[in-house]
């Protein structure tokens, strides 16, 4: 069996059932490990689609960064004592049943025409010389991370100084939110 | 032959389980963590689509979603913790005042 077919249905398994495991679970820390097991199943995904910049991002930033984040929370609120009463809305049955049918409309888009009749994916080598491919002679390719730095400090600059802007204003947010006392901000 | 129908699909479905965990719980923590699930799912799509089209773009697209994921959840968690603060709890229920 092709290595790259295997690898896809282990990681869309790994993701699946990591989700589930995340929506199911009663305890917020074990919701929280499944968590982290799909956020390492899309990390996988994403070098099987040759983003490999993106899956050490993913790596770092959702496996490292957020997880941490939620981990510290669910240590700061005691949520053990709640523990007895039930865990999920009283009309979970319904809300089961809108997300299979979500599911359902989603689904539909892939029997469309533009899903059915689909080409053979795009040569993976273009992927790092759409954007350089000026500056770079035709043996010499970029690695992915080259080109997506390429992009990002080229084409998308003003987004990125808005990203850095947006950073520290959820920082200073987090921090004025996060301080004990309110009563000093006024 | 895994093709772009499968990255689609298995995008959807993750899409389709945050959704479910967001309106089933109970519990704030679980509910961000299904909104972070929904998040990925798109990125998950804008990756397959990007190799696909051999275009670059998609991944530019997901690095700033994951950004703005990461500022969500320091600012949604920050908020819980206040939330647990007044209340003494994290529960949705518990936070109804301004329900009609």
């Amino acid at each position: 069996v092709d290595p790259s077919v295997f690898f896809f249905w282990v990681f869309a398994a790994i993701v699946v059932v990591g989700a589930l495991g995340v929506i199911t679970m009663r305890q917020p820390l074990h919701s929280a490990l499944f968590l982290l097991m799909s956020f390492l199943g899309i990390a996988g995904l994403f070098i099987l689609n040759h983003a490999e910049f993106l899956a050490a991002v993913q790596v770092l930033v959702y496996a490292g960064g957020v997880m941490v984040l939620f981990l510290f929370t669910i240590m700061l609120v005691n949520v053990r004592k709640q523990a007895r009463e039930p865990y999920v809305n009283r009309r979970a049955g319904i809300s089961v049943l809108a997300g299979f049918f979500l599911f359902l409309l989603l689904g539909s888009v892939l029997t469309g025409p533009a899903m059915v009749n689909l080409g053979p994916p795009a040569d993976p080598a273009k992927l790092r010389t759409t954007v350089i491919e000026t500056k770079y002679a035709s043996e010499e390719k970029p690695g992915n991370s080259e080109a997506v730095a390429w992009s990002l400090y080229r084409d998308y600059l003003l987004p990125f100084e808005i990203a850095s802007v947006f950073l520290l204003v959820a920082m200073i947010g987090a921090v004025v939110l996060g301080k004990r006392t309110m009563e000093k901000f006024d | 032959m895994v093709t772009l129908t499968h990255y689609v699909g298995l995008s959807f479905l993750l899409f389709s389980i945050g959704v479910t965990g967001v309106l089933i719980r109970r519990n704030l923590l679980t509910v961000l963590m299904s909104i972070e699930l929904m998040l990925n799912a798109v990125n998950l799509n804008l990756i397959a689509f990007s190799r696909q089209l051999g275009d670059l773009n998609g991944h530019l697209l997901a690095i700033f979603i994951i950004t703005v994921a990461a500022g969500e959840a320091a600012i949604g968690l920050a908020i819980i913790v206040s939330l647990y603060r007044l209340k003494g709890s994290v529960n949705l229920d518990d936070a109804a005042e301004m329900k009609g």
